[in-house]
């Protein structure tokens, strides 16, 4: 049966990692092909880049990381940030990216979901979600790195990029984002129960049993992890060895 | 040589990157001609079955693809490039290249998400030297919502779980078709790449 997938998430700016890895060698430590090369080493089952460049003209350096990772690093490699335009995404996904990540532009621009899973097949577009609870059951849709509210209701939303075509939801909880509170838990399962494509949890990851939850509460298909792995507070192979324990299918 | 058949999209940079690896040189071929001095072709899959087998036939590349496979170069269908060797698929209701008998089918009736996304296992029904150093029940990386429904079970080679149990492995004297991504599936995808080109298989 198909194993939950751990996937570290790391942040690029200008074609650096900014938080990535914590090697005591420093020399090393903004390089995007070790970061993703050492993470591949541990067990890591796919990679997430998010582009957390401020203008379009540094993005353009994330192309030739992609390059430089998907030459070494054979396992998925998803793309995210500033993507809006089919153009991007095909440049994105003939240079070594296998899937690619939209937040603010599908919800502007919906139909790019719809076109490029018409283009280049769903399994590649993975739509981001960042979602602020706003009441009972009910959590609202940010843009712009989670600082504008849309008004649109995230579960709507979750159901809506699935009928454009999304093949994937990465779902993160800005309430939790940062905390190490532990995921949203009633957030992932909610949206996870009413789509049915994968989810990607995201968002408040402190301990184990947080992943746990995130798993078996939360019914989510995958998690995305940053800091945790990033300052070896975990690794991925302690992650895999208690979630197997448990019960739950990882690939070791 | 090397010869990675491509047509629109498709991840094609990550396969002939694990050839090169492998240390193997490689090229894309985009034109019915590029493919005369192939000595392996690969058909990689990652797209639309209809847009897929429209660009083929457009190009000539159904039918050279056909001739060669008659002649006997080794072939590697991978996941698209798998299901479009069959006769028709569901997706968009299309025939395929019509090389080997069956079909492609959604999957259905099972509880669980698609597309079928992330790491499983295949099982290993038959054994082949294209397994050679792959241990049984090993993980590969799948990304998919169709499977494949081959008329005759004897070319199935390995199968894999998802609420039912699908052909994920076949082989058929010089054609191998895999479901998942070997050139995404770490060191065991590595491994199979470089089994294929060995052409042990054949003998």
């Amino acid at each position: 049966m198909v194993g939950i997938r751990i996937i570290p998430c790391l942040d690029v700016k200008d074609g650096k990692v900014v938080k990535g890895v914590h090697f005591e060698n420093l020399k090393i430590a903004g390089d995007p092909v070790e970061n993703a090369y050492f993470y591949s080493n541990e067990g890591a089952d796919e990679i997430v880049f998010l582009d957390i460049s401020a203008t379009i003209e540094d993005r353009k350096t994330m192309i030739d990381v992609v390059k430089k990772v998907a030459e070494v690093v054979f396992i998925p490699l998803t793309v995210g940030g500033g993507i809006n335009s089919i153009d991007d995404i095909e440049k994105l996904l003939t240079n070594g990216a296998d899937k690619i990540s939209i937040n603010t532009y599908a919800v502007k621009n919906p139909i790019i979901i719809e076109e490029g899973a018409r283009r280049f097949g769903s399994q590649c577009i993975v739509v981001a979600i960042d979602a602020k609870k706003i009441g009972n059951g009910k959590w609202e849709v940010y843009i712009e790195s989670g600082k504008k509210p849309t008004g649109i209701d995230a579960i709507e939303w979750a159901k809506k990029v699935e009928d454009l075509g999304a093949g994937e939801i990465l779902l993160t909880s800005i309430d939790r984002d940062g905390t190490q509170d532990g995921y949203d838990i009633e957030l992932t399962r909610s949206v996870s129960e009413n789509v049915n494509i994968p989810v990607i949890a995201s968002g408040g990851a402190g301990n184990l049993q947080h992943l746990y939850d995130a798993i078996f509460y939360g019914k989510a298909d995958a998690l995305l992890i940053a800091s945790l792995l990033h300052f070896r507070i975990l690794t991925i192979p302690q992650i895999k060895k208690y979630l197997k324990e448990r019960g739950i299918e990882v690939r070791i | 040589m090397v010869g990675i058949i491509k047509y629109g999209a498709g991840n094609i940079f990550s396969v002939m990157a694990c050839i090169k690896k492998i240390g193997w040189n490689c090229y894309f071929v985009e034109k019915k001609e590029d493919i005369e001095k192939a000595e392996y072709i690969i058909l990689p899959g990652v797209g639309n079955f209809a847009e897929g087998i429209e660009f083929l036939n457009r190009n000539g590349l159904t039918e050279k693809i056909r001739e060669k496979i008659r002649e006997g170069i080794p072939f590697l269908g991978i996941c698209l490039g798998l299901q479009l060797l069959f006769e028709f698929s569901e997706e968009g209701d299309r025939e395929g290249m019509n090389i080997l008998e069956g079909k492609v089918v959604r999957f259905k009736n099972i509880n669980f998400k698609i597309p079928h996304m992330g790491w499983n296992q295949l099982e290993i029904v038959k054994k082949s030297s294209l397994l050679n150093g792959i241990s049984k029940n090993s993980y590969f990386y799948f990304a998919h919502s169709y499977h494949i429904l081959p008329k005759h079970n004897d070319i199935i080679y390995g199968i894999t779980d998802y609420g039912i149990k699908f052909p994920s492995l076949i082989i058929k004297k010089n054609i191998i078709g895999v479901q998942f991504h070997p050139e995404k599936s770490g060191e065991n995808g590595v491994r199979f790449i470089k089994n294929f080109l060995k052409k042990k298989w054949l003998e």
